[in-house]
């Protein structure tokens, strides 16, 4: 169970999935007569203006506190919810393209799609190469379902086997595939006879029977005790080397990212602030929101007891609705607030609250939102 | 710290469930000493036994669960002896109180913070006058302004609402606060605050404080001596150095090898295979052997004994006979 390097710094193929710009605001309720006087609608921002690369074999991790639409963006790139502007281009499977060729969708020259110009009612075909895991084992299979079930609804609803016998004999190769050994045992049991670690795993199984090319993986771990988080962490691990998944792997827990991830984009208030290599972003992160981040999580040891934790960030996360203008950040931004004192640079205490800063290129493979590097 | 009289001792407790499908043995022969102003940290999976453990500590269980043997000593008198209207009266909230696991998801929605805080205060004698100007004085304490008492639960965020209900709990200055899981479900920074919070009432007040949780990281941050618990029994004891940088048991190591680190080098995740036992039929011998790495033939035959290795540093394994 413990060998001396993981399966992390494995080769990472050509870009599967691009996203531009993607916004997901939901609007907020107002009452009629607000809507008679004319108030300006009002937004929750959950995505506002999201951009990244996701390259096979890669396991790319959106991180960030709750609230700051990490989850948001995984379900828009699945159409889960409504997309109010900005492009992910997907590069199907050749089965899928067919289909969707058939369907009338024809993929640009490089043979992408824009996942967000399908219309819902042609998107299915889509689904066998995109999929999700999501958090809570519980809550996300029907108690009423036996496992074979489970995982053969998919095959079912996608017409992936003729017969009978070919349909348990994919579920019992993926029970295989995420070791839920011997699958014989496995298929005809409910949910709630099987512990969080295994129902997470029929959760995987379900994910991947079709041979998705993408998998978004939302908190898949951070339900599950520590002693079995290890256990599916690295299934996601093995799984990636054995059939060539890529993930996106939504946490809020910067160490399990550390273990699974090949690149972390940070999200504050629905953008990303910081991007890039994840063991670099870790040990040597540069926006401020990352240092707090960072700080704030309590790596174990006894001496920690002893002193205080200093995270340096101040105050809670605002309200989506009401975005502060310039860098979201600054009400909460150290840098900014002794800069707004007098004690730092004095450039921040104008600029912070004004602009927005670019999303800039500070070193090779490293980009940050703040003016601090400009 | 020590005085004569330790402000917690606990002997023998077994607290057993009674249910339709047998008799789950939740808390079965736990014995544990805490003194004024220590802190002491229960880690454990989830259904070790962790919560009832201390519910069985301020007199809630709940049915169909019991305290079937062994005595809970709280300031030198036994609580498992008395009834539950005299815990009310003497006991609970003011000796022990308890920060709840998902507490801050049960306040009240339709009272006001103030009136909720106040409310163990007026039921304990307090005017509500009285009441009311201590309630200033506890939301300070907590990191929170007076006017918070004049929200709903619903306006305020999670870390807030923890606050509050940590407020809630040092009401009548109890000597020892047990807080269950009081991070789980927070994020990273509102986690870091609230664990400062803590270390900073057992500081000033010289409080004792037990942390129960499954997260090794949040114990070690405040706990001064750590219980290690698997299947309904305490594994091993000792401070935090001894437990943390000298594991003996190797369930404790197991799990220690399991968490994600921020720093070092990036090793393969150690996992534990399998999964805790049923605790209405714990395997005989030791519980833990159907899973240990380590396992022996004696393993599987007798229970291990409760050995002292080192002062102050107990462990129950036949590795060490």
């Amino acid at each position: 169970m413990r060998g001396e390097s993981i399966v992390y710094s494995m080769e990472i193929g050509e870009k599967i999935l691009e996203v531009k710009d993607l916004k997901v605001w939901f609007p907020v309720s107002q009452s009629f007569i607000d809507n008679l006087r004319g108030k300006a609608k009002l937004f929750v921002h959950a995505v506002d203006g999201v951009s990244f690369e996701v390259h096979e074999k890669e396991t790319f991790c959106l991180v960030g506190e709750s609230g700051c639409g990490k989850t948001t963006t995984g379900k828009a790139i699945l159409r889960l919810v409504p997309v109010t502007g900005g492009s992910v281009k997907f590069k199907p499977s050749k089965s899928v393209l067919k289909d969707l060729e058939e369907r009338g969708i024809e993929p640009d020259s490089d043979g992408t799609v824009d996942l967000v110009s399908v219309p819902l009612k042609k998107f299915k075909p889509l689904r066998r190469d995109l999929q999700i895991v999501y958090q809570d084992p519980y809550g996300s299979m029907n108690p009423r379902y036996r496992i074979r079930d489970v995982i053969g609804e998919a095959i079912d609803v996608h017409k992936a086997a003729s017969t009978r016998e070919e349909k348990e004999e994919m579920i019992i190769k993926v029970l295989e595939k995420v070791k839920l050994t011997p699958a014989t045992d496995f298929i005809d049991r409910y949910p709630h006879q099987l512990s969080g670690g295994q129902r997470q795993r029929v959760a995987i199984a379900r994910a991947i029977i079709l041979n998705p090319r993408l998998v978004i993986a939302d908190e898949p771990v951070s339900m599950l005790d520590v002693s079995i988080r290890a256990e599916i962490l690295e299934l996601f691990n093995e799984l990636k080397k054995d059939i060539g998944l890529s993930y996106i792997f939504i946490t809020h827990d910067l160490a399990v990212a550390r273990y699974v991830c090949n690149r972390i984009a940070v999200m504050y208030l629905g953008k990303i602030v910081e991007m890039g290599d994840a063991r670099e972003i870790i040990a040597d992160p540069m926006h401020p929101y990352t240092k707090a981040l960072v700080a704030a999580i309590p790596d174990p040891n006894p001496e920690n007891r002893k002193k205080i934790r200093e995270v340096p960030i101040i105050g809670e996360v605002p309200n989506a609705i009401n975005i502060p203008p310039g860098c979201r950040f600054h009400p909460r931004c150290v840098y900014y607030n002794r800069a707004a004192k007098g004690e730092g640079d004095a450039r921040l205490a104008e600029k912070c609250p004004r602009d927005q800063p670019p999303f800039k290129e500070v070193k090779p493979g490293r980009r940050v939102a703040c003016w601090l590097y400009e | 710290m020590v005085s004569a009289v330790p402000l917690l001792e606990i002997n023998g407790l077994r607290t057993y469930f009674y249910t339709l499908r047998g008799i789950v043995k939740a808390v079965d022969n736990v014995s544990l000493k805490l003194e004024k102003g220590e802190t002491l940290g229960i880690v454990g999976e989830s259904g070790c036994g962790k919560s009832t453990l201390a519910w069985s500590i301020i007199g809630l269980v709940p049915p169909p669960g019991k305290i079937v043997d062994g005595s809970i000593i709280i300031d030198g008198i036994d609580i498992t002896k008395m009834s539950e209207g005299e815990i009310r009266e003497k006991i609970r909230w003011k000796k022990v109180s308890m920060i709840f696991q998902g507490a801050m998801n049960a306040l009240n929605p339709v009272y006001k913070i103030r009136e909720q805080v106040a409310e163990p205060m007026i039921l304990a004698g307090y005017s509500e006058h009285e009441a009311y100007k201590r309630v200033d004085e506890l939301l300070e304490a907590v990191g929170l302004t007076p006017a918070v008492g004049d929200r709903y639960p619903h306006e305020l965020s999670g870390g807030m609402k923890q606050r509050v209900v940590i407020a809630m709990a040092l009401t009548l200055e109890p000597d020892l606060v047990i807080a269950d899981e009081p991070t789980t479900a927070l994020d990273v920074v509102v986690q870091a605050q609230i664990l400062n919070l803590l270390k900073e009432l057992q500081r000033k007040k010289k409080r004792s404080i037990i942390i129960i949780s499954h997260d090794l990281g949040a114990v070690t941050e405040l706990a001064e001596k750590i219980a290690v618990m698997y299947a309904g029994k305490i594994v091993e004891f000792g401070t935090a150095e001894q437990v943390f940088n000298n594991p003996l048991h190797p369930y404790t190591q197991a799990l220690i090898r399991a968490i994600p680190r921020l720093t070092g080098p990036v090793t393969k995740l150690e996992y534990i295979p399998g999964a805790p036992p049923d605790l209405r039929f714990p395997p005989p011998g030791c519980r833990f052997a159907p899973r240990c790495s380590k396992v022996m033939d004696i393993c599987h035959k007798e229970e291990p004994p409760m050995k002292e290795l080192e002062k102050g540093h107990f462990v129950a394994c036949h590795l060490y006979d």
